[in-house]
């Protein structure tokens, strides 16, 4: 009965995950998957016999309460980070579970457990370590340009191998004290294998070591011989997996790529913004330009989403309608700091859904398109990305803004963005620069509309 | 190898097949709902915490047993809410917020 339960559960969560991938269903299948879990649970303890209910109870209260209370209290914009962070709970949970086995047993184990469990650790500790080193990228308090170490492959091939060999051992001579050195080992090599990684590669990161929670708990199903965590585990390792690639796609780049080339380090070559002319504008010229316009595409970027612009967006674009102006929004795939992420913050500043559109529908539109208003975005609007075979972001889809009659930039500088390059759209002769923070250029124009 | 390893991997190579299967054409939009909503679905390692909560003998296995339980309601209760915040703004129609 125990085991129809769990594929009672598993179904859900496959149930779960289908209608997530679709905008109309997407909240349903999330609660779908969270009744599949609570089923999971509840049916595991109901089955337990002899059992010691105080760590059990706390340890649900305590995690569930803080659970809540992160996920409740947490911005949008810092949403990503959350998403890390819970990430490498999951990657813990399943390396302590195969923990609490060798306690259980004083780590003797047949060979095929052995494996399971020192898989369930090396897994489990590599997804805690690498989920928090992106947490702290994503907010800040590691930084996010890639940290390259001297020989860093060299050192984690060594280091990848050392576990391995140590697994071996432990597995040979059931030796308890290996088994937590491979936990050791493991927790370094996460630290260092997402440590030389950028900041604007992180969702990929994140979402790949999502997929390794997931095959985590699957090896921690069999260390424990149960079902429903080898079947969720295998659905999300697989799952998060695709989405990785789905990922890597949207942005031009491999997962081998976004793991081992340390991007951003290699390609900050001289960034010449030597003399050429920019076209510096005030909250007035921009306020006109948009005033008697006929049709506006806004683009937001990295920026936008840092200076929590996306209310002062919307209440602009409310302005620019109430003078018949058409406000679109064109959302590149990567824009924010995750895929999806700008939607979700435009999506709270209640701009409506049908105004936002992705990159092939906006691209066919821009050479109609009177002004473009980019906010805080850089490399995904940089037309050297199809122009300039040499440039290290060509062929990354990019939105074709330069092909607008005006286009408005909104940015603090003329610094170069993750890529490190320089963007020719700001030198262009329909470009106008405006310096600022997002957040305070916007609310400028907008009291300048007031005047027109 | 036993019987119930096995049957455990087929039900692993089964279950990833269908994983694979599941995730296909999804807008960019749903790529961090998806991811969210995944990574909850990925602390079902909580059943395996609280068995090994509840089975733990001696202090030393009782913390492992509560932490693991901890680390996986986090990743669960966490997980579940921040996906459905995220989605809920979807939600809104246009005519709504007016």
């Amino acid at each position: 009965m125990t085991e129809l339960l769990y594929l009672g559960a598993a179904v859900l969560f496959i149930f779960g995950l289908k209608q997530l991938s679709s905008p109309r269903t997407a909240r349903r299948g999330n609660m779908l998957a969270s009744i599949g879990m609570l089923i999971a649970v509840v049916v595991t303890l109901a089955n337990m016999e002899n059992i010691g209910w105080g760590p059990i109870i706390a340890g649900l209260l305590v995690g569930g309460g803080v659970g809540a209370a992160l996920a409740l209290r947490v911005k949008m914009t810092s949403m990503p980070e959350l998403v890390a962070a819970f990430n490498g709970f999951g990657g813990v949970a399943s390396a302590l579970v195969a923990l609490a086995e060798i306690e259980r047993t004083s780590s003797v184990f047949d060979t095929e457990t052995g494996v399971v469990v020192a898989l369930s650790l090396g897994i489990g500790s590599i997804t805690f370590s690498g989920s928090f080193v992106a947490f702290g990228k994503l907010n800040g308090s590691l930084p996010g340009r890639p940290i390259l170490l001297p020989a860093g492959q060299v050192i984690n091939a060594i280091l990848a191998i050392a576990m391995i060999a140590t697994a071996v051992w432990a597995i040979s001579a059931e030796e308890a004290l290996a088994y937590w050195i491979v936990v050791g080992i493991a927790l370094v090599l996460g630290v260092l294998a997402v440590i030389p990684i950028g900041g604007a590669d992180m969702p990929v990161v994140i979402s790949l070591l999502n997929s390794f929670s997931g095959v985590a708990a699957a090896m921690a199903g069999f260390v424990i011989s149960n079902s429903a965590l080898i079947i969720g585990g295998a659905l999300v390792g697989a799952a998060g997996f695709i989405l990785t690639v789905l990922m890597g796609e949207a942005m031009n780049r491999t997962i081998a790529n976004v793991l081992f080339s340390g991007f951003g380090a290699t390609t900050a070559g001289p960034v010449s913004t030597g003399d050429k002319p920019v076209k510096s504008a005030t909250p007035d010229d921009v306020a006109i330009a948009l005033a008697y316009a006929e049709n506006v595409f806004v683009v937001p970027g990295y920026g936008l989403a840092v200076a929590q612009a996306q209310h002062a967006v919307r209440e602009l674009a409310t302005e620019l309608e109430a003078k018949g102006v058409t406000v679109s929004y064109a959302i590149h795939p990567v824009a924010g700091r995750m895929p999806g992420h700008m939607n979700v913050l435009l999506a709270e500043a209640d701009v409506p859904y049908d105004q936002l559109l992705d990159l092939d529908q906006s691209n066919p539109r821009f050479p109609q398109t009177d002004v473009v208003l980019v906010i805080g975005a850089n490399d995904v609007v940089n037309p050297s990305a199809r122009d300039d075979a040499t440039s290290p972001i060509y062929g990354m889809p990019i939105l074709e803004v330069d092909l607008a009659t005006t286009v408005v930039v909104v940015k603090r500088s003329l610094s170069p963005g993750f890529a490190g390059i320089d963007n020719p759209l700001f030198y262009q002769d329909g470009t106008m620069m405006l310096f600022s923070d997002g957040k305070a250029a916007v609310e400028s124009v907008i009291a300048a509309l007031g005047n027109v | 190898m036993s019987e119930v390893f096995i049957s455990g991997i087929v039900v692993f190579v089964l279950a990833a097949f269908v994983g694979l299967e599941v995730i296909s054409k999804v807008p960019p939009t749903l790529h961090t709902p998806l991811m969210s909503g995944a990574n909850a679905i990925s602390g079902i390692t909580i059943v395996g915490a609280v068995i090994a909560a509840g089975a733990g003998e001696g202090t030393f296995a009782i913390v492992l047993g509560f932490l693991a339980v901890t680390a996986a309601t986090i990743n669960v209760v966490g997980g579940f809410l921040v996906t459905d915040r995220m989605l809920e703004m979807f939600k809104k129609k246009p005519g709504k917020s007016q």
